[in-house]
């Protein structure tokens, strides 16, 4: 227990005086996951709004696809998306494996289908609610899939929050395609992983520290925006 | 054999449906309707709960297909029918966003929806709330809303569907005032109503209907005063069941 204590003060340490190491990894984390959920938000709120609204064949199939794959295991998107950005793999020339750029790409893959099937709930409930005014009004599919995902604006925040969690908490596809490598890819997760396995105690645990701290803040941040706007809306 | 054919109706008649029929949970609840709705002033739909009236209107906003007859009318942009519920479904905005999204829907250009906006506002005496959530807003309020978006489209054909039924006298005014106003620049206007009253301030024509069929149609006056078909007769007698 003492050995457990020691750590702990230890890592609170390296939080007070801003380690650069543990600044570092915690940027890039933030860099990583932020970018990730932006781009599976900009590519999940419209692919949910279709699956809700649109009326097409194979809708059905997609839909279960898409929430099937909320449950997609990381390690296997890690090894896609290096298997397709290996050197041998079709966009091996871009020369993105073991970049940041990389484990955006597998954090985007992993969490667009949590995003998208949340959104596609989301803009459903409220569809059953303006469908008939919005028809009535003459508006196409695309302005009812614009309205609708921007009164579900608030709602939405929280698939957002959703997405991000999964992202800032994942390792496996990271490690995968980034390669843990020290000041280049070291995220909080992978760093997490190695030094617990090197027995390096201290960093471990002031990282883990501040992954808690930061998962708490920005939930707190997203769910304070959401419902202040929500009352400000009334939506 | 079912029609929904955009065409001239009969003349005089702005919409007509022609032997139209819908079956809903075993039964027709439009059975064989024709009902023409003439061009100029106010037709007030009247008749029991359950006698097709909201369902009526429906199909004459393209919102419900019926299973056979026809629907014709001259009205080719899908603007030139608008429809107000009974319970005003408002976005999730300000009063003022709520008009500003109807303009844009309607294809009003970018540049003429401020100025549109300010009549609107206007029109409804809705300024003083424009920055208002819409949703915050009083029932009555709500419906005013609603009115003046579904005009923002300037509607060959406005259909109401029992717009007051659940607002106070001074709100039911309000929504009357715009009714009437509406009819005064020109546009025809539909009104489901079970009330006597509002269809003596407002209709210049009363359909009546009975499951699914219409068994009177008549001049308000003429009818408000001495209703010729037996179940309009019963209706006001209180003695009509469906």
């Amino acid at each position: 227990m003492t050995g457990f204590g020691d750590a702990f003060a230890a890592a609170f340490g390296l939080i007070a005086r801003m380690d650069a190491d543990l600044v570092e990894i915690v940027g890039l984390s933030l860099r990583v996951t932020l970018s990730a959920t932006l781009c599976a938000c900009l590519l999940g709120f419209p692919l949910g709004a279709i699956l809700a609204v649109g009326r097409f064949p194979g809708r059905g199939v997609l839909t279960v696809l898409v929430n099937a794959l909320m449950g997609l295991p990381p390690v296997v998107v890690g090894l896609v998306v290096y298997l397709m950005l290996s050197r041998a793999g079709p966009f091996g020339a871009l020369g993105l494996l073991y970049t940041p750029t990389a484990m955006i790409v597998a954090q985007t893959i992993l969490v667009t289908p949590i995003i998208a099937a949340l959104a596609r709930q989301t803009v459903a409930d409220l569809d059953a609610e303006y469908h008939e005014t919005l028809r009535s009004m003459g508006a196409g599919a695309g302005a009812r899939m614009r309205t609708l995902l921007w009164d579900g604006r608030f709602a939405l925040m929280t698939a957002a929050l959703a997405g991000m969690g999964r992202a800032l908490a994942e390792v496996g596809a990271v490690m995968i395609v980034g390669g843990n490598i020290d000041h280049v890819t070291r995220v909080m997760t992978t760093a997490i992983a190695l030094e617990t396995s090197r027995g390096e105690l201290t960093l471990a645990l002031g990282l883990g520290i501040v992954l808690m701290v930061l998962s708490l803040a920005l939930n707190a941040l997203v769910m304070g925006a959401r419902l202040s706007g929500a009352r400000m809306s009334h939506a | 054999m079912l029609r929904l054919v955009a065409s001239n109706p009969s003349p005089g008649a702005v919409i007509r449906l022609e032997g139209v029929r819908l079956r809903r949970g075993g039964r027709d609840v439009l059975d064989g309707l024709d009902l023409a709705i003439p061009q100029q002033g106010i037709t007030a739909i009247m008749g029991p709960n359950g006698a097709g009236k909201s369902l009526s209107l429906r199909v004459m906003a393209g919102l419900v297909r019926p299973d056979d007859g026809g629907v014709f009318h001259g009205l080719t942009d899908p603007q030139d029918i608008a429809l107000v519920f009974q319970k005003p479904v408002l976005l999730r905005r300000t009063v003022r966003a709520n008009l500003r999204h109807a303009l844009a829907i309607y294809g009003v250009p970018r540049r003429e929806r401020r100025k549109r906006l300010g009549e609107l506002l206007d029109f409804g005496r809705l300024a003083a709330m424009a920055d208002s959530p819409a949703r915050a807003l009083s029932g009555g309020e709500q419906q005013r809303v609603a009115m003046v978006r579904a005009l923002a489209a300037r509607p060959r054909l406005l259909l109401l569907d029992e717009p007051t039924a659940s607002l106070d006298p001074q709100a039911t005014d309000a929504i009357e005032s715009l009714i009437l106003d509406a009819a005064a620049f020109g546009t025809t206007v539909v009104l489901v109503t079970h009330d006597r009253g509002q269809a003596t301030r407002l209709a210049d024509h009363i359909r009546f209907l009975h499951k699914g069929t219409l068994t009177e149609a008549a001049s308000a006056d003429q009818f408000l005063l001495a209703p010729k078909s037996p179940e309009a007769q019963a209706y006001f007698a209180g003695k009509l069941l469906l």
